[in-house]
């Protein structure tokens, strides 16, 4: 569905993203782990139209993605890691916007928005001004506006920073729907209890390249168990990118 | 370009607008009132032709027939609002603000101007005591006394009792003088001839029948205001709420560009760029409402106008809408700008709010124009509300058809494109 080849973004002096190559097949989430500053939110970005790779290509069933009006950009969906809603407005003036960008309109705006809303639980509330919301409202409106035009490919950045627990298990069950429904998920986080509950497939990138593209049991398999105890995603993870602060 | 995004950018962003009372309030409500102020003073309360008169206190301390007619013929002119306070109230009226001038007449003043008018003696004073923030009214004042001054004076000395004495007087210092015979004898022979005109019998119609008139100006002044037409007269209100309505509109649409660059900061803009939409497109959204917030804007000021002070449109109806449409556009396009150049919603606010002050200043649109130096009225022409003001004075007050709305219209939608090139080559596309 998703082929990421040889992506490359510099930003000054700076390399972002060097050389990074995935896949991402119908009906299953990858995982996107990395320290702050490894390049997640930059492939993101470019996987999402809003950075021009320097090198590589993204393609989206064998196609080339290309130019900002490229129609198959409406097959991907994009939930940004910030609360990317309009707090003045509804939710459903909020969604029929975000439909819109993508050409919905009439009767297939509102299914979309009501199919999108009832997805996240939000469906008595649509009337009501997002600032009325609580965090975790708001971040389920939030993937619900990814959602709308129904993507093949759906990109999500941090998308359960700063909600409580049941907000939290409330879009895990939405993501595993949207896996059954076979959606590819892209993910990106720093909780590793979320990619082991989650991911089939885990990518790990520090200092923009990818240095780990396994399963999680292949991941944990490749460490050695410590002191009796066995591996961890977490140690995993430690181990590969090391344990020097990153700010 | 796509028409569905396109019209939702539009919706979306008069649903924020809208959605905020207080920017409603500010965009709508504000100008309204400060235009209502501006215009009051512009126009006057009564809306009648005659002029505000400058209060002015006279303090006569001669009493003779000279300085009596001095007091006299002030009071009777209409430009001036004469009181006659003692000496200590009259500079007290001028410390606090009261009166702009206080004038003080001299004992002897009568006696010495007579003589002053006929030789070279000494020159009596008139004290002006001034208001030192109302110097225009002061050289006004000048200007309007010196003409009465000169009046009583001559009346008295061709005809009036003092002026008897004093020519009496003269002549006795003259015979007496040192000066040269040739010039004695002249200056004696034309008192004398004056002597003459005083001793004849009265005429009809001759100065002694009506009191003498003494030196008066030799012509009159016909006034006509030179508006729309001779049943409009100048309606001040139309300038003061097309200039305010300009200077909200314009804050208006530099928040709007201030509203890009939080969207920026939320991720929003992100999100909306991760639609496959074009830039054009986005920026023309943008564009389009800020063109329509503007445009509501102004209208509504002006329909107020219209509602409540009479402003009416005695141009071109059309040449108005145009200047409207494309004074909008150039604010809505000035705000993309500020979307492309500001940094931060915080360092733009600052600078576009003194930039947005400056070009209303420099513009006319708190005051007309014509009060500024002649250079600066120039080098105001690359301003663009200066072409907004102008050409909203030319549809409604001035009353010119539709010749005085095309360059106002063109300078106008230059600007507009000058802007949003630059916005569009400036703006920040790349959204790490």
């Amino acid at each position: 569905m998703l082929t990421i080849q040889h992506l490359r973004k510099t930003f000054g002096t700076l390399v972002a993203v060097d050389d990074v190559s995935f896949d991402l097949e119908p009906g299953r989430l990858l995982g996107l782990l990395g320290p702050n500053g490894a390049g997640k939110t930059t492939t993101v970005s470019m996987i999402a139209g809003l950075l021009t790779p320097e090198r590589g290509e993204i393609l989206i069933e064998g196609a080339r993605l290309a130019g900002d009006t490229d129609p198959k950009k409406g097959r991907i969906g994009f939930v940004p890691q910030d609360l990317a809603l309009y707090e003045e407005l509804s939710a459903r003036a909020n969604l029929q916007f975000f439909g819109a960008l993508y050409s919905l309109r009439g009767k297939a705006l509102d299914r979309a928005i009501a199919a999108a809303l009832e997805l996240v639980g939000l469906a008595d509330r649509e009337r009501d001004r997002v600032k009325s919301y609580s965090g975790g409202m708001k971040r389920r409106l939030n993937l619900a506006a990814g959602l709308l035009h129904d993507p093949d490919v759906l990109l999500l950045d941090e998308p359960t920073v700063g909600v409580d627990p049941q907000s939290r298990n409330a879009i895990f069950d939405n993501l595993e729907e949207l896996k059954r429904r076979g959606k590819a998920l892209l993910y990106t986080t720093h909780y590793m209890e979320e990619i082991e509950r989650l991911a089939d497939t885990i990518v790990v990138m520090d200092h923009g390249r990818v240095i780990a593209n396994d399963t999680l049991d292949g991941l944990l398999s490749s460490m050695p168990a410590a002191a009796g105890s066995p591996a961890s995603l977490e140690s995993v993870f430690l181990t590969l990118t090391g344990r020097s602060l990153r700010d | 370009m796509a028409l569905i995004p396109l019209l939702a950018m539009v919706r979306k962003d008069l649903r924020v607008f809208f959605s905020e009372r207080r920017s409603v309030i500010v965009s709508f409500v504000v100008p309204i009132v400060i235009a209502s102020f501006f215009g009051a003073l512009f126009t006057g309360s009564s809306q009648d032709s005659r002029p505000a008169k400058i209060g002015i206190a006279i303090v006569d301390q001669d009493g003779s027939a000279i300085s009596k007619a001095i007091v006299s013929s002030a009071q009777a002119d209409a430009n001036l609002a004469v009181t006659m306070p003692s000496a200590g109230a009259a500079h007290d009226a001028v410390r606090r603000g009261k009166t702009s001038v206080a004038i003080t007449i001299p004992k002897g003043f009568g006696d010495a101007a007579g003589k002053a008018f006929f030789s070279a003696a000494q020159k009596p004073e008139l004290a002006f005591a001034y208001d030192p923030s109302r110097r225009i009214e002061l050289a006004m004042v000048r200007g309007i006394l010196t003409q009465h001054v000169m009046q009583a004076v001559s009346a008295e000395v061709f005809g009036g009792g003092q002026g008897r004495r004093i020519l009496d007087q003269t002549l006795s210092e003259v015979r007496s003088s040192s000066m040269a015979d040739e010039d004695k004898r002249a200056l004696v022979q034309m008192m004398t001839a004056v002597q003459t005109f005083y001793d004849r019998p009265s005429t009809t119609g001759g100065g002694t029948a009506t009191g003498p008139r003494g030196i008066t100006m030799p012509y009159d002044v016909r006034e006509e205001a030179v508006t729309a037409g001779a049943n409009a007269p100048y309606n001040g209100y139309a300038h003061s709420f097309g200039g305010m309505a300009i200077q909200f509109l314009l804050f208006a649409m530099a928040n709007l560009g201030i509203e890009l660059l939080v969207e920026r900061e939320r991720g929003l803009w992100r999100r909306v760029r991760s639609a496959p939409v074009s830039k054009l497109t986005l920026l023309t959204g943008k564009a389009a409402s800020g063109t329509l917030i503007s445009l509501m804007i102004l209208l509504v000021s002006f329909a107020f106008a219209i509602v409540a002070f009479r402003v009416r449109i005695h141009g071109s109806v059309v040449g108005f809408f145009s200047v409207s449409i494309a004074c909008a556009l150039m604010a809505s396009t000035f705000g993309l700008l500020v979307a492309a150049l500001g940094n931060s919603p915080a360092t733009a606010r600052g600078v576009t709010t003194l930039a947005v002050l400056m070009m209303v200043m420099l513009g006319g649109a708190w005051v007309p124009t014509f009060i500024f130096p002649a250079w600066l009225q120039q080098v105001t022409l690359i301003v663009p509300v200066r072409w907004a003001v102008d050409g909203l004075d030319a549809m409604t007050w001035r009353g010119i058809g539709i010749s005085g709305a095309v360059v106002p219209t063109a300078v106008l939608l230059a600007f507009s494109a000058v802007f949003a090139a630059l916005a569009l080559t400036r703006f920040r596309w790349e959204e790490a």
